[in-house]
């Protein structure tokens, strides 16, 4: 009989909740059946990427389909060839990442002299950042530098970040930072 | 990575140096383990007696700081002894090439030196060329003024009595660790380098990587299976933020940042496109248009066209001569000419160096944008220790960014695959994925510079920015116009590529402004094929060395052991036949992509072959530097102490410090070195269970609880010398400020015989801040490091700089 490593996870998982085994010839009707009553049955599995270290081990991601749509499970993936399954304390722990009651769930405005945030709107704080980011840029945006060079470029506005964000939104994170003239652009990979 | 994680399983020698690969990068030692299970020995060299160490059949202990004297010393008993592999050095690397006679050392200098400016006059560096402009080259390896001739000269000065008298190792196990590692020099044997922050936070960084990649060179490891130069990066997409270059000094896929003086395109792709007279010579850089102008297409699309430079004078550009790092970036936001600041998805206030500095140069600032998952020291810094809120007017805007599950996008790791990931449950509350932000931000700005005059609007205005698909930010967008696509109707080699249709690979990209490609080395991950990122093939290539060819996407072209043409012999065949990377059957190569498909060196009659190219494509020459000529601090790396050392003066040379090492002298830069106020040698390091500045873990109760709190590890003999026993609260101080933490009193450190006296060292992580755990009594390591760093890379110094510690 095949398997593939995650069938097989999964058999001996339901077989270590109480079923009797006789070597590998079983019937896998009944342990089909115990399986389907595990936690994970009303769950929508995914696979991602440990966020950690640069090693770049696979998860599952087990997401509740029903009520609060929620992470139930995060483990290694079996089928990834470079982890097989296992994972260090940090990945071990990805669950706690996600459902976690001190992340922030609203964008937040802390004013000048203020001891403390106020929740505000994406729309707002999007807006308000713009009109600063513009305000700031224009106000001493160098066209020509002292030596009467063209360098179109902003220094009053720096960035830094981010080796954590997705391939693609450091693509198009830079693109825009670029496209307002910052040269003060930098992240993780310089520190 | 040259090579990749599975890769390291094929090694038969594994040095882990710089690195706690076991601590730090944990399910790669599984292949650490499976290498050893074959035979291969495991030598760790660290200050410190880690999880690494406790594995490795060979444990040494050097200080901070000396690796150069370490390694220099392998140089030279690798010479000395004759173990190099002659043919490999021959064929594939400078070792031949003769060196001008204006090239020259002395008193710790390289010849071309300007004290006034600490700067080096590289031309002085240069090799001496034929009619044709091509260097000339001894094969033979005699001629006194060869580059192997010349390294042998150059460390023969590091004999191990004087590195002993330097790193503080024995010259017993010096010798040990030569002798196992130099083994690896014979023909089909391979040796490995795994290495990290622990080499790259220096003002000797780059030249620690050198000395290393000279040796796997004279040892014929690059290349070839379980071989390679294999840098453990730190963060889970550090390599794909790099690769798409959120740094000042780069455009995605490694082009330059144009400076002031590249007054047009023309003028920026001739200064930056290499030119080789040798025929042999790929010298694939001198592709450089091709990716220049597709990637300006990428940046403003359709109103990117020949007729206005593809927008090249939309593009900022950076003064001569300056310097945009991080480093200056907190300088000059502590001097108060930056006034806006974006902190996405990082948090300085703990993870740089001098971190005093910085949170003192943030109250400077008019506005702060701080993207994360959790509150932290860098957006809550106005409210963070010993500051009054009342007195600091700075606007902060958090936003919040959801967790990677709740998303749809790639990464990269460090062996350079990319991996596409999914989206498990939505994005907790109202945070978002950055790419929504960022998309939305960039919409926001194009409106407000639509309705309202502004300073030079045409780069924003002019921005290609459709990435979204329903208004949502879609990655799959993104991912495509990374790998790029035939802007109007190709023809290339008699086949035409439809306008619209995605790029095969890097190969087909133009410089007319007929194609786009966000990203020239990407180019091949997303193609009519499909999305290759998200490949899960469980089969290994025929030469079944853990290459799974179809697991995932690499960069170059799915390349998954770079430099591979230097793992066969000149007729292609392997150096290896039991761990072969590629071989040539007669009329192509199969294995792994091969680095370039020309054919072999030679036929199999042994005549150089006409359609060949030398096997380093990417350098100019198209062979690997021993002599590298174009890193700012010298061709050969030599040894220099740290900012702040333990010792009066260099033993090796008459330079203390590096001669071109940036340091930053403004009041809040204070350093001192051989000073009886810090006499320890301080370090810092990672565990397990914290990553980077603790903002994801330190808010997680299973992690947080298994390590709990800032901790300083020291010997067993300093911890009698000071009175402090294990578990005290003690202070750890530096020039630049200080840290509480217990102490952990151990036998994990040792002190070091240096410099005929007694030098301790201590080290700590730097996990930790004021925001989290509440009581705000673990802070980070960082507000001790110095004001220095790397003078090629502006790494800071964080790995050897000086401390005291006293009990509380």
């Amino acid at each position: 009989m095949d398997f593939t490593r995650r069938q097989f996870i999964q058999v001996t998982g339901a077989t270590a909740a109480g079923l009797a085994v006789s070597g590998m010839g079983f019937d896998l009707k009944p342990i089909k059946a115990h399986a389907q009553m595990l936690k994970t049955e009303y769950a929508k599995q995914t696979t991602s990427i440990c966020p950690y270290c640069a090693v770049g081990c696979g998860v599952i991601v087990y997401t509740s389909q029903k009520g609060d749509g929620r992470v139930i499970d995060i483990e290694g993936d079996p089928d990834h060839v470079i982890n097989r399954g296992t994972l260090c304390s940090k990945g071990a722990a990805l669950s706690q990442l996600s459902e976690n009651k001190l992340r922030v769930t609203d964008p937040m405005y802390r004013a000048p002299y203020s001891k403390e945030w106020k929740t505000v709107s994406w729309d707002w704080a999007l807006t308000e950042i713009a009109k600063r980011v513009k305000a700031t840029r224009d106000a001493a945006f160098t066209r020509t530098n002292a030596k009467g060079q063209v360098v179109n470029h902003t220094t009053a506005i720096a960035s830094v970040g981010s080796a954590a964000m997705d391939n693609e939104e450091c693509w198009i994170y830079q693109a825009l930072m670029r496209s307002l003239g910052l040269v003060y652009l930098e992240h993780q990979a310089r520190i | 990575m040259t090579n990749h994680w599975i890769d390291i399983k094929n090694s038969d020698c594994i040095l882990i140096m710089g690195s706690n690969a076991a601590e730090n990068h944990p399910i790669s030692f599984k292949y650490v383990t499976a290498a050893q299970q074959n035979g291969a020995t495991l030598i760790s060299v660290d200050p410190r007696f880690t999880r690494t160490s406790s594995k490795a059949d060979i444990y040494t202990a050097l200080r901070s700081g000396s690796d150069i004297p370490f390694l220099g010393g392998m140089i030279k008993y690798i010479l000395d002894n004759n173990l190099y592999q002659k043919d490999y050095v021959a064929l594939y690397t400078n070792g031949p090439f003769i060196v001008d006679k204006s090239f020259d050392f002395k008193d710790g200098l390289f010849s071309g030196y300007d004290p006034k400016n600490r700067r080096y006059d590289k031309s002085q560096w240069a090799f001496e060329n034929d009619k044709y402009g091509v260097p000339k080259m001894d094969r033979s390896l005699k001629d006194p003024r060869c580059v192997l001739q010349l390294l042998k000269k150059h460390y023969s000065r590091y004999t191990t009595q004087l590195v002993s008298n330097i790193t503080g190792t024995s010259e017993q196990d010096l010798l040990k660790v030569y002798k196992t590692y130099a083994a690896t020099g014979k023909t089909g044997k391979a040796g490995t380098i795994m290495y990290a922050m622990g080499w790259t936070q220096h003002t000797v960084g780059t030249q620690n990587i050198r000395t290393m990649a000279i040796i796997q060179l004279l040892l014929g490891n690059m290349g070839v299976a379980g071989g390679g130069v294999n840098a453990l990066r730190g963060e889970s997409n550090v390599q794909g933020s790099t690769d798409h270059c959120l740094l000042w000094h780069i455009w995605p896929g490694y082009l330059k940042t144009p400076r002031a003086s590249d007054t047009s395109l023309a003028v920026y792709n001739e200064k930056y496109t290499p030119k080789s007279n040798d025929p042999q010579s790929a010298n694939w850089w001198q592709n450089y248009p091709k990716y220049s102008v597709s990637l300006l297409k990428s940046f403003f699309g359709e109103n990117a066209n020949p007729g206005n430079e593809f927008g090249y004078s939309w593009m900022p550009k950076a003064d001569d001569g300056k310097v945009y790092s991080w480093l200056d970036i907190f300088d000059e936001m502590y001097n108060g000419s930056i006034k806006g600041f974006f902190a996405w998805g990082q948090n300085p206030a703990c993870s740089g160096t001098n971190a005093n500095k910085t949170r003192d140069a943030m109250k400077n600032l008019d506005w702060m944008v701080n993207t994360n998952i959790f509150e932290n020291e860098t957006g809550s810094f106005w409210r963070g220790p010993g500051t009054d809120p009342a007195a600091i007017k700075t606007e902060v805007f958090f936003l919040p960014a959801c967790v990677s599950v709740e998303k749809e996008g790639s990464i990269t790791n460090s062996g350079r695959w990319m991996q596409w990931r999914y989206q498990g449950p939505k994005p907790l509350g109202n945070s978002l994925p950055d790419g929504d932000i960022i998309l939305m931000l960039g919409e926001k700005l194009k409106e407000l510079y639509t309705k309202a005059p502004g300073v030079f609007s045409d780069p924003i205005l002019n921005l290609k920015w459709d990435y979204a698909t329903g208004g949502v930010y879609d990655p799959h967008k993104v991912a495509r116009e990374i790998n790029g696509y035939f802007v109007q109707d190709v023809t290339i080699k008699g086949k035409t590529y439809a306008k619209g249709t995605l790029v095969p690979s890097f190969a087909f990209l133009q410089s007319d402004g007929s194609t786009s490609s966000a990203n020239w080395l990407y180019c091949n991950s997303y193609t009519e094929k499909g999305n290759m990122a998200a490949r899960r093939g469980q089969e290994d290539a025929p030469n079944e060395i853990g290459l799974y060819p179809e697991f995932a996407w690499c960069w170059p072209v799915n390349r998954r052991i770079i430099y591979n043409r230097a793992s066969v012999d000149a007729k292609g065949t392997p150096w290896n036949p039991d761990r072969w990377v590629i071989k040539w059957n007669g009329e192509k190569w199969v294995g792994d992509v091969p680095d370039g498909g020309w054919p072999p060196l030679e036929t199999a009659d042994g005549f150089k072959n006409p359609k060949t190219k030398h096997a380093f494509i990417m350098q100019k020459h198209g062979y690997a530097q021993i002599f590298g000529p174009g890193l700012n601090d010298g061709p050969f790396p030599e040894h220099y102490e740290p900012l702040e050392c333990p010792v009066e003066k260099n033993f090796m040379n008459a330079q203390r410090m590096n001669p071109t090492a940036p340091v930053y002298g403004g009041k809040a830069d204070e350093w001192a070195t051989c000073d009886p106020r810090y006499p320890y040698v301080g370090t810092t390091y990672r565990v397990v269970e914290h990553w980077q500045t603790g903002v994801m873990t330190r808010h997680q109760a299973w992690l947080l609880e298994m390590q709990p709190q800032m901790f300083v590890e020291m010997s067993m003999e300093l911890g009698q010398l000071k009175g402090i026993k294990n578990g005290d609260r003690v202070k750890v101080t530096s020039p630049r400020g200080e840290v509480e933490a217990t102490a952990i009193v151990t036998k994990r450190f040792r002190p070091f015989k240096v410099g005929g006296g007694v030098v301790h060292q201590v080290g700590m992580p730097w996990h930790f801040g004021w925001e989290f755990p509440k009581s705000g009594m673990e802070e980070s390591a960082n507000l001790l490091t110095p004001s220095t760093g790397d003078p090629n890379t502006r790494i800071p110094e964080t790995k050897a700089f000086m401390v005291n510690v006293v009990k509380i």
